[in-house]
């Protein structure tokens, strides 16, 4: 077994089993035609893709970090914040209470080297 | 005859690194850092082209999905597509792949007890393409060479572990010594440094661990290869665990290498952004 490390989601079997469907729903954003048709109508789309209740209305919340919660990889999830123009400084905000501009700001600063 | 690793090269493979070449920004005061620390190691390797490089990376939810997540794989193609990642390919050519080589490896690395996902068809991601473009910055209509893609799965836990990734490099190692024709090989190891991109160490950088792994890379890797997951996940981060794939890399090559140049610099975007290159001519 795998101990704990406080502040640090890790993408294990059970979490991908859990957030499959909506995982695959962020990776089919790659295309256009997809991202209009989710754009059209989010709650259908999630639907068609077979997403659970809490699922779904994170997706259309954008609550990213139920999305994580909820078994979202991240890079499957940047997929639909790329879609809103949601840069990972942005999601990186989210994530720890920051606006973008203060995260990006630790960032060039050196990064957050009080949390290693 | 043998197909002989003239070099690796470690770099990050930070999709806002290609961003940046893309769209003109390397004299950005934000990115001038990175790219002026790049410098020495293109001249060096603009001047030493091998005939066929192999990258070691992992793909992004661009030409693999978690219907399928296999541990280790091989390109075995001619070519490779470069990806469409949601918002158009980036600018940079086609990889034109070399599949007797693939094949070649493939047979002689399952043989040995490694048995690779056989890839006949893959869309290379930046993963694959940002490792290039710090290669090589202005490819024009073609890379330098063909260039053939070895996966790993560093996404899903568990990881292999960083014994078995450099346990692999060993064996590419002996694979291209066997290989029935006279060619050099460069190899690129691909990913880190430390980084975090969700929860609530999301942005964590930890640059005494990155100086500990880039000094042992060239003379300890042994010792890297003692890392644990875990400790590779609480050092480096959830995905600074993706270093294990430049275990990959210095595995291939010899017991002794030299440093020609190495880089570090923070941030690229939410990461540590590392270079590190060894000429595998050493002695």
């Amino acid at each position: 077994m795998r101990s704990e490390i406080p502040g640090t989601p890790v993408f294990d079997g059970q979490t991908s089993r859990r957030g499959f469907r909506m995982n695959k729903l962020f990776m089919s954003l790659r295309f256009a035609e997809n991202r209009e048709r989710f754009r059209a109508d989010e709650g259908a789309y999630c639907d068609e893709f077979g997403l659970s209740p809490e699922q779904r209305q994170a997706v259309i919340d954008r609550d990213w970090q139920a999305m994580i919660d909820l078994g979202g990889s991240i890079f499957y999830v940047y997929k639909l914040a790329m879609m809103d123009g949601r840069s990972m400084q942005y999601l990186g905000g989210v994530f720890t209470g920051m606006t973008e501009e203060e995260f990006v700001a630790a960032m060039r600063a050196g990064g957050r080297t009080d949390v290693r | 005859m043998s197909a002989e690793v003239i070099w690796g090269l470690a770099t990050s493979h930070v999709p806002s690194i290609g961003a940046a070449m893309d769209r003109g920004k390397t004299e950005d005061p934000n990115w001038k850092g990175l790219f002026d620390g790049y410098r020495p190691a293109r001249e060096w390797l603009a001047e030493h082209r091998p005939d066929v490089a192999i990258v070691i990376y992992n793909d992004h939810a661009n030409g693999i999905d978690l219907d399928i997540v296999p541990t280790f794989g091989i390109g075995t193609a001619d070519r490779y597509t470069v990806a469409d990642e949601g918002f158009g390919k980036r600018p940079v050519p086609d990889v034109i792949g070399d599949p007797d080589l693939s094949l070649h490896l493939l047979e002689t690395l399952v043989d040995d007890g490694f048995d690779l996902t056989v890839f006949q068809e893959l869309d290379v991601d930046h993963g694959f393409t940002v490792p290039l473009s710090v290669w090589t910055p202005d490819p024009g209509d073609a890379w330098p060479c063909p260039v053939i893609p070895l996966l790993v799965n560093v996404i899903q836990y568990p990881q292999p572990t960083a014994k078995r990734c450099y346990a692999l490099g060993q064996a590419i190692g002996r694979a291209l010594k066997s290989y029935p024709k006279d060619i050099t090989v460069g190899i690129l190891g691909t990913g880190g440094m430390s980084h975090q991109l969700a929860g609530a160490r999301a942005g964590m950088i930890n640059p005494e661990f990155d100086a500990m792994f880039m000094a042992a890379i060239e003379s300890d890797p042994a010792k890297l290869a003692a890392l644990s997951r875990e400790e590779l996940i609480r050092e480096a981060g959830s995905e600074g665990i993706e270093m294990i794939m430049w275990l990959i890399m210095r595995g291939a090559m010899n017991e002794r290498v030299r440093k020609v140049h190495s880089h570090y610099f923070v941030p690229a975007s939410n990461t540590a952004a590392g270079l590190a290159l060894f000429d595998n001519r050493a002695s």
